[in-house]
């Protein structure tokens, strides 16, 4: 398959812009994710909860605060601004403050290697996925400092069952995403989505490409799921058992910075998982006869719209499954994770491995 | 091996081995640690406060703490004359004002020995039917709450408040009513009353469905609930639990039939008890779903009634009321199926004040709430969660 001549050419063009010994372009690179998940996280990740949310409660939601209440995360985000900081005494100081801090940059680093459109990619690293997978297990440690620094009891639980709900659901998640990685023959994030292009739009995708692809898939919606503590694998915030879990005890920017690393990793698994078996940033529409509908919306912007709708995709069905189900128990979550989809994980990745030899 | 003793927290074993070698084994076990679940917790719905014991996520043993919310019922009784004591009752179990003002009013009213209209007792079977399909609205909606389901209780909520719209109608008040007096009804009924509670029942209907579909029927909280918090028929029995609880336990004892009061006796209901089928009898799962069922037989009891209910031109809801309430010297003890089990008043009167000597209530929560201790052993903090919930206690009445 040929590389698309305007590969990364918008971001490299971006980074080579130097003002005087200062990378400024660099800058601006590293800060386009961070703009667009505070963006994001105001709009589609608060307020669109809350609106989805509403819609399926037979509700309303935010209404007063401008038009249809579009305003309303900006008035929280100023009441959480005006919020005193409360540092417990009897909390350890340095974790305390250090594990939000730690949570976000681990949420935040992901975005290195995701592809924008393919124009666009803050690092195109030959090993992408695999950083991706690994950096954001940083938040684990985010969690646990700031669960045991808390000095709260509902918090350390909160802490202990995160720890051992994401490192457990890594393993089946790691390996859905080796399938992917098998299909594709690359870990770049963007060779994903270029082998992932063609005349025909979707059919070209590896979960409609693959007869294999969507055991591997599903195991890593749910993984992801818990992996990014969303319902019904949100026992470490478990609201009505543990109180707040790990982040009982913060309140103000310390408290919005576990909210937006908590949408940011959101769209981070979104986004990972419409780019290994969704296309990433190629458009689904085929090209019908005459009706050339994929190269009219293939290209630099436009593969940003589709990455984004497609991450937004997935966030909304995250939501849609928040909003339905009860939480799982402890033990109900480990055994999910160690007794059905790793062994699923297993037949999905030797059956990739079959069909890719003799396909 | 022979244990020869534990030092404190369990943290150091002696131990005779087979050879006759003593052993001590230092740190082998896991330190307990207090965990104060409440008073200000999410899921204990009110000011309850249980110490547990835990071991990890295991709750060792937990202990329930009361009084809150104690605000001095019995010893307002005293002060209050009779007609004073019914909005007391009313903020006993705010979730079921009706239910419990009902049972106060049969109490002093068998005291005085007087006759009832026959409209009053249908509307206030009418009324207090109702106020139990919105308690149990709530217990099921917030029993969801507990278990990670949000949307469930915003639906229960949707069509309770209408419920709540057709008392406000009726008394003036959302929650604590006041409206069942003794010897008759602070008001008749407006004219278009059945027309509007018809109405209600005919659009609740299919509702409870979209609940059976929403939890009962979702795989996750079954998984939850069933098995969870077991309770054999025999120690419910013992614990004197009553009400949604003890039916749970597969025991069919319903007060409206095994001591029928008011107007009971002539209507045609069910009183379900779980079959088996979709819960292990006795568990969380169980009294769930004895409450989904009593929704409907609370249903079928409303229809009955608006068809059945005299209509009496130029109607006078107090025309039974004595100018002065002044009960004969004597005692009673009045129960009624209230929402959350049986609640009775026992009653004593010295003949000439007309304010009770003693008054005494019996709380089912609170005596529901009393086998805490024995289901929470052993059990994981999620299931004690569970556990909570599906007792659907109501602190107003645990501490009166």
């Amino acid at each position: 398959m040929s590389q698309s001549p305007s590969l990364n050419t918008w971001s490299d063009a971006l980074s080579g812009f130097h003002l005087g010994w200062f990378p400024l372009g660099l800058v601006i690179v590293a800060a386009i994710p961070l703009v667009f998940i505070a963006l994001y996280a105001l709009t589609y990740g608060v307020y669109g909860e809350r609106k989805i949310s509403a819609f399926m409660q037979d509700r309303l939601g935010p209404m007063e605060v401008g038009k249809w209440g579009i305003l309303q995360t900006l008035a929280d985000i100023l009441k959480l601004l005006q919020k005193e900081d409360i540092v417990p005494t009897a909390a350890d100081k340095f974790l305390f403050v250090i594990g939000p801090l730690v949570m976000f940059v681990g949420s935040f680093l992901a975005f290195a290697v995701l592809p924008f459109g393919p124009a666009f990619i803050g690092a195109d690293l030959n090993v992408g996925l695999f950083y991706a997978i690994g950096i954001v297990a940083l938040e684990v440690v985010g969690i646990l400092a700031s669960g045991w620094g808390s000095n709260n009891k509902w918090a350390l639980y909160g802490a202990v069952r995160s720890v051992a709900q994401i490192v457990s659901y890594e393993i089946p998640a790691s390996m859905a995403l080796l399938c992917g990685a098998m299909m594709s023959g690359t870990l770049s994030m963007q060779q994903f989505s270029v082998l992932q292009s063609g005349p025909y739009g979707f059919a070209h995708f590896y979960l409609f490409n693959n007869p294999i692809a969507w055991l591997p898939f599903i195991i890593y919606f749910i993984a992801s799921l818990a992996e990014t503590n969303r319902a019904p694998f949100d026992i470490p915030e478990a609201e009505s058992e543990l109180v707040a879990g790990f982040f009982t005890e913060y309140t103000g920017m310390k408290f919005a910075m576990f909210f937006l690393a908590e949408y940011g990793s959101m769209f981070m698994v979104s986004a990972v998982i419409s780019i290994v078996f969704l296309g990433g940033w190629n458009s689904p529409l085929p090209n019908i006869g005459g009706f050339a509908l994929n190269d009219l919306t293939n290209g630099p912007v436009w593969g940003a719209f589709w990455i984004i709708m497609k991450g937004f995709f997935f966030i909304f069905v995250q939501m849609w499954l928040r909003w339905t189900l009860p939480r799982l128990r402890v033990d109900q979550l480990m055994y999910l994770c160690w007794k059905v989809l790793t062994p699923f994980a297993f037949v999905a990745f030797v059956l990739t491995a079959i069909w890719e030899i003799y396909k | 091996m022979q244990e020869l003793g534990k030092a404190e927290l369990n943290s150091t074993r002696i131990i005779r081995q087979d050879d006759n070698r003593v052993v001590i084994e230092k740190d082998l076990d896991t330190e307990y640690m207090v965990l104060s679940m409440g008073p200000q917790h999410p899921s204990t719905h009110g000011v309850l406060r249980l110490e547990c014991i835990t071991d990890g996520e295991v709750v060792v043993e937990a202990e329930p703490y009361l009084g809150y919310l104690h605000r001095c019922f019995e010893k307002y009784c005293e002060k209050v004359d009779y007609p004073g004591i019914v909005p007391y009752t009313d903020r006993m179990d705010y979730l079921a004002g009706m239910n419990t003002e009902l049972a106060f009013c049969l109490g002093v009213e068998k005291l005085l020995d007087i006759e009832i209209p026959r409209r009053v007792e249908f509307i206030r079977v009418i009324v207090s039917e109702l106020n139990r399909i919105a308690s149990h609205l709530v217990a099921i909606g917030t029993y969801g709450i507990d278990l990670g389901a949000f949307t469930p209780f915003l639906f229960c909520f949707r069509d309770r408040e209408h419920i709540l719209n057709l008392l406000e109608w009726i008394s003036g008040a959302r929650m604590l009513y006041n409206y069942i007096w003794i010897g008759g009804l602070s008001f008749d009924v407006p004219a278009d009353f059945k027309k509007r509670v018809a109405e209600f029942v005919t659009y609740f209907k299919p509702k409870t469905r979209e609940l059976q579909q929403l939890l009962t029927e979702n795989e996750i909280f079954v998984k939850r609930t069933r098995g969870v918090g077991m309770m054999p028929a025999e120690v419910a029995i013992n614990y004197a639990w009553s009400g949604p609880m003890l039916r749970g336990s597969g025991v069919k004892w319903d007060l409206r039939r095994n001591d029928p009061y008011s107007i009971y006796p002539e209507l045609d209901f069910d009183v379900p008890v779980p079959d088996g089928k979709l819960s292990d009898i006795g568990d969380s799962l169980s009294r769930h779903l004895v409450r989904a069922l009593e929704i409907e037989e609370s249903l079928k009891i409303i229809e009955q009634c608006l068809d059945k209910m005299p209509e009496v031109e130029g109607f006078n809801s107090r025309s039974a009321i004595p100018k002065k309430i002044r009960p004969k010297a004597g005692e009673v003890y009045a129960r009624a199926e209230n929402p959350r089990g049986e609640v009775g008043f026992y009653i004593v009167s010295d003949g000439k004040s007309t304010k009770p000597l003693r008054c005494k209530a019996r709380s089912s929560c609170f005596v529901n709430l009393a086998a805490m201790k024995d289901l929470s052993k052993g059990q994981l903090i999620p299931d004690l969660v569970a556990i909570i919930g599906s007792i659907d206690i109501v602190l107003g009445e645990v501490d009166r």
